[in-house]
């Protein structure tokens, strides 16, 4: 007996030892060990729910281990400890069936209530289309003339410890969404691809993002902050490195950003266009080829061009690479149905576009000598 | 001892029997879930999807009394490479009343593709009330290199549609089909 | 003891059994199949827990040090696979592969030569499965879910290899299940009336009757996606008028009767181990039975529950929210019969009986997690999070694995005729349940915090506890060697011998004959009280 509760304290005071040795050396100040209360209405109802029902269960498994642990004690052989004869009862066993019945009952309601809230996103006043593809999200306000991919900011570097782990490690985005507070913000969940899921904690939402399909979410963020999520459902190879974070902003600074953004897409691609006459030096091309490279091709088909084996194809010694430029352009415009190869026309500009492809045809000893010009690319894109 | 065996025997293999019955039964099941799932869908909506064949409209009573907002979403999936855009972004219709949509796609590279229209509704219970008279997420639609459509849709609202949906989401994904729409061709002829 | 008769019955009973590896691949005896069972499972057990041991070495620390992500996700997806195909599956097949004809009186299970092969399919099953892993591209990457359309469409070609190794798997639990039942109903001694049999046998037939209903629908399922992927339908793919969500409805049609049926045999072992050292009869037998029974019946109605965040319609979610939680009420009626037969008995605590009081206390605090998941407007925070991990291997360790290792010690010197080392079992016992909590509990926390799960790296914040939960991981795979070298001496006979009724309390059949339990017991129907 002594043993097992000598079990049970070193349990205790192992969990009681981690969690404060834990706390002490913590590196990120947001350490936590429960669910958070969250930035809107809901997410503090989710979180209540969350507490109820956690102390419910935390009652009930101090009755039934108080009673075990009771009878552990005290009704053991080794003191002496005669068997009773009982065994059933049938109001007892009534009891505790009908009393668990009537607590679950009771928990029921405010979790339907909060539920129902949740789905309803009704009287919206922005509403953001949220796509996920391998792995990346792209949103789109559809109040506004903007749309803009989201990717991980942090250093592939970091990843592999190189360098130092920065503070929002993972965590971090090159253009994060933004939204206005104190207003009702409506996502629409959808794919391209796989099946994503779009979860930020702080307003406790997540929704599947399934291709061909979609779904609805809204949040009503409270305090401007920023808030961090993750996407949480496999997805792929990269499933790890898709996070999702959301900036939100006071509606008179919001307004001021999605003009500013609506004036900076607009700018882009006018600009886009005048550039299209300006053709680029190999070295050029090259250098800002490989930039893009890393970025937007070098999760799948690798830094050395190498792809994986049997799950995504070499670029080195490709046929397509080597002998069809074309073909070459137009997989990387509009990307292949049915396989994990994207569409980078939207997600790219002409000049990234021309500059990844000639790095493409030239890089790992492809050496095709090939330049693929920004008017090249806007051939393919329009047709002509 | 020898007829018990013997009897146990035979009720063995007729238990057996009834078990490999029932395993295939339920192999089958796992097939028949897919049209089950597809009536559970029509009845419940519970993945938002609008009814593939046309609906028929007949001179419903146009309730007056609400108006239903509908936003149309469009997209294009990976690898099909059109421009396609719904000519109105909201309508506010009477619920029984007959309404036309009009989307545009366009062609933009130098091949021929045909695609395929994906609708999905949400909140997807919406779905059962949208009745399409004419839409061109019916059929596979081609289009040759450069060239461009106006694609109509034509629908009415159930009445019936329950009080508290006021507002509701149409997407369309656009896909390429090109491969299975020729595989099928090519059977055919 | 032979009779002209059973001669008929079974033509290979006693042509006295070949030595050696001919021994093993033809025997159509239940002792010698339950013991393949037993062995394959527990190395299935060491091979899916060496991926998981990958898995927490490359959590151990946040960047990646070890794999590769894509390597990564290929171990999460095995180590699923072989925990519940090869490990939890197989080892409970072989527990009722040498108790229920000894505990219900029958000479040997009802379809020997079936038995045969449904064993030995097993393990070319795995070697297949394991196999992809080794070949270009890898192994299954999706999950054990394998979820549409990273299965379908996004997969690789290997694919082929999983389909076909869990149709394997397949057919072989399928045969076992018919075995079982075959066995139950036409099999018993006179006398052994349905509400005599042991629970064990009782939570069995259930168990088996569960798995011919739903084993067939995930060969549908795999079979859809293999022919969404190389043959072109579009069961699950939207541009061909699919829908990737009826993937998930049908997946967990099969998954969430799955999940009981690894937990309702614990249940059975459960039921009988807490008796015999309480030295008082089971409570609320009768009750039992029905709880079984309901719990299965209401596994075919809960299985959206795990797919919330797919976006279903309020009506459908308030549905699945209810009917989920109320499995917690027949759940809770074992929970209470267990705790009062334990009440006012006379307890000791041999090695059996350990687990079994770790197992009450566990499986409870997983089935406590279960109905906070269930409340769907909190699932939205706890889905595909270290909450739903530490969940399930609450359920699944603590609970399904650790009853299958009380039922090994329970009736270890039954099958063997000799005390197991009990030093070393309670070395195995104390190092099992420290370490295992070090492993699983934290991740409540994590996952709390806010981290999913099937992720090779991850936030800084998250680092801490996920150094403990790997060290855990570490301590628990080696906790399982202790168990690995108690097995082998037990194996070569080394110990006490022990009498038939092995412990004081223990009650039943299986009790009445000599220990080791002789090769071939039951020839005549024994006579019940």
């Amino acid at each position: 007996m002594k043993k097992i509760w000598s079990g049970v304290l070193v349990i205790l005071t192992s969990l009681i030892a981690f969690t404060v040795s834990a706390e002490s050396t913590s590196t990120a100040d947001q350490y936590q060990l429960n669910l958070r209360k969250g930035a809107t209405e809901i997410s503090g109802q989710v979180y209540d729910l969350h507490m109820l029902m956690f102390f419910i269960c935390v009652v009930i498994a101090v009755l039934v281990f108080g009673v075990m642990f009771w009878s552990m004690i005290f009704h053991r052989k080794s003191r002496g400890a005669q068997p009773a004869n009982f065994h059933e009862s049938v109001k007892v066993e009534i009891a505790w069936t009908i009393i668990p019945f009537i607590i679950l009952v009771v928990m029921a309601f405010p979790a339907a209530k909060t539920l129902i809230a949740m789905e309803d996103p009704e009287n919206s006043e922005v509403t953001v289309l949220v796509t996920g593809s391998q792995w990346k999200w792209h949103y789109k306000y559809m109040e506004n003339d903007v749309e803009y991919y989201s990717v991980m900011a942090t250093q592939q570097e970091q990843i592999n410890n190189k360098f130092e782990k920065g503070h929002n490690y993972l965590l971090e985005v090159d253009r994060p969404l933004v939204i206005p507070t104190g207003k009702k913000v409506r996502f629409l969940v959808t794919s391209d691809d796989v099946i994503h899921s779009w979860w930020v904690p702080d307003f406790a939402v997540k929704k599947d993002a399934n291709p061909g399909f979609i779904n609805e979410a809204w949040a009503n963020v409270i305090e401007p902050g920023v808030y961090r999520g993750q996407c949480a459902e496999l997805c792929g190879k990269d499933h790890g490195f898709m996070p999702i974070v959301v900036v939100a902003k006071e509606p008179a600074e919001y307004e001021a950003w999605i003009n500013a953004q609506e004036e900076v897409q607009r700018k882009a691609k006018e600009e886009e266009q005048r550039l299209l006459a300006m053709n680029m030096s190999m070295e050029e091309l090259m250098s800002n080829g490989e930039q893009v490279y890393m970025r937007a091709c070098a999760a799948c088909h690798q830094p050395n061009g190498q792809g994986l084996p049997g799950v995504f194809p070499a670029l080195v010694d490709s046929e397509m690479v080597l002998n069809d430029m074309a073909a070459h352009i137009d997989i990387v415009l509009n990307g292949k149905t049915g396989t994990a190869m994207q569409a980078f026309a939207k997600q790219l500009t002409m000049r990234e576009l021309a500059a990844v492809i000639t790095y493409e045809r030239n890089a790992w000893g492809n050496d095709t000598g090939d330049m693929v010009q920004a008017k090249d690319v806007n051939a393919v894109m329009t047709g002509q | 001892m020898t007829e018990r065996s013997s009897n146990s025997q035979s009720n063995n293999s007729k238990l057996v029997l009834k078990l490999v019955g029932v395993v295939i039964g339920m192999f089958g099941f796992a097939f028949a879930l897919v049209p089950l799932y597809e009536v559970f869908c029509q009845v419940t909506g519970i993945n938002g999807k609008t009814s593939d064949t046309a609906a028929v409209y007949e001179s419903i009573e146009v309730d007056h009394s609400r108006t239903i907002t509908i936003e149309f979403i469009t997209r294009t999936n990976t690898g099909m490479p059109w421009e396609f855009k719904a000519q109105t972004r909201k309508v506010e219709v009477y619920p029984g009343e007959m309404n036309q949509v009009d989307f545009y796609v366009k062609n933009t590279t130098h091949k021929d593709y045909v695609a395929q229209a994906v609708p999905s509704v949400s909140p997807g219970t919406a779905a059962l009330y949208m009745n399409k008279t004419e839409c061109f997420c019916f059929n596979n639609q081609p289009l040759g290199a450069g060239e461009e459509a106006i694609m109509p849709m034509k629908f009415y609202v159930d009445p019936q549609l329950p009080k508290d949906i006021k507002f509701f989401t149409l997407q369309y994904t656009l896909y390429d089909v090109t491969a299975s729409a020729e595989g099928v061709a090519m059977n055919q002829g | 003891m032979s009779t002209a008769t059973t001669e008929l019955d079974h033509d290979d009973h006693h042509h006295h059994a070949p030595s050696g590896i001919k021994r093993w691949l033809f025997t159509t005896n239940h002792k010698d199949i339950g013991t393949l069972y037993l062995w394959f499972a527990f190395i299935m057990f060491l091979t899916g827990g060496a991926m998981a041991m990958v898995i927490r070495a490359e959590l151990f620390q946040p960047g990646l040090q070890i794999v590769e992500p894509n390597f990564f996700n290929q171990m999460t997806t095995v180590h699923g696979l072989i925990m519940v195909f090869g490990a939890v599956m197989p080892a409970f097949t072989g527990l009722a592969n040498w108790l229920v004809p000894m505990m219900i009186g029958a000479p040997d299970m009802a379809l020997p030569r079936m038995n045969n092969w449904s064993f030995w399919i097993l393990p070319m099953a795995f070697t297949i499965l394991l196999a992809s892993l080794f070949m270009e591209g890898g192994g299954p990457a999706f999950g054990w879910t394998f979820y549409a359309p990273l299965s379908t469409t996004y997969s690789n070609d290997t694919t082929a290899l999983f389909v076909f190794s869990v149709h394997i798997m397949g057919i072989s639990s399928i045969m076992g299940a018919i075995n079982v039942i075959v066995t139950i109903f036409n099999m018993r001694a006179p006398g052994m009336t349905w509400m005599k049999m042991p629970l064990f046998v009782w939570t069995w037939l259930i168990t088996a009757f569960l798995l011919i209903a739903v084993m067939p629908v995930l060969a549908g399922a795999v079979t859809m996606v293999l022919t969404d992927k190389f043959f072109g339908t579009s069961f699950f793919n939207a541009a061909g008028g699919g829908d990737p969500v009826m993937f998930q409805h049908i997946f967990w049609f099969f998954g969430h009767p799955e999940v009981y049926i690894m937990i309702l045999p614990a249940f059975g072992i459960i039921s009988a181990i807490v008796p015999t050292f309480s030295r008082k009869k089971l409570f609320g037998y009768a009750s039992m039975v029905y709880a079984t029974t309901s719990i299965a019946l209401l596994s075919f109605i809960v299985w959206a529950h795990h797919m919330f965040t797919t976006g279903m319609p309020v009506g459908a979610e308030l549905f699945f929210m209810f009917a989920t939680m109320l499995i917690s009420v027949p759940t809770g009626v074992k929970v209470f019969n267990w705790v009062a037969t334990m009440w006012r008995g006379s307890l000791s605590f041999e090695v059996p009986m350990l687990f079994a009081l770790a197992f009450i206390v566990l499986f409870t605090i997983g089935g406590l997690s279960g109905l906070m998941l269930a409340i769907t407007p909190v699932d939205f925070q706890y889905h595909d999070t270290y909450f739903v991990v530490a969940h399930f291997h609450y359920v699944l360790v603590t609970g399904a694995i650790f009853s299958i290792m009380a039922a090994v010690y329970y009736w270890l010197p039954k099958w063997t005729g000799k005390m197991f080392d009990v030093t070393l079992a309670k070395w195995h016992f104390w190092c099992s349940l420290i370490s295992v909590n070090v492993l699983f509990f934290p991740m409540h926390f994590v996952g709390l915090a806010g981290m999913p799960r099937r992720i090779p790296d991850y936030a800084l914040q998250f680092a801490d506890f996920n150094k403990w939960i790997s060290l855990g991981g570490f301590a628990f795979g080696l906790s399982q060697l202790i168990f690995l070298a108690l097995l082998i001496k037990a194996c070569r006979k080394q110990g006490e011998p022990v009498s038939a009724q092995v412990w004081e309390g223990a009650e039943g059949l299986e009790w009445e004959i000599p220990s080791p339990a002789p090769y071939h017991t039951f020839d005549t129907p024994p006579v019940i009280k």
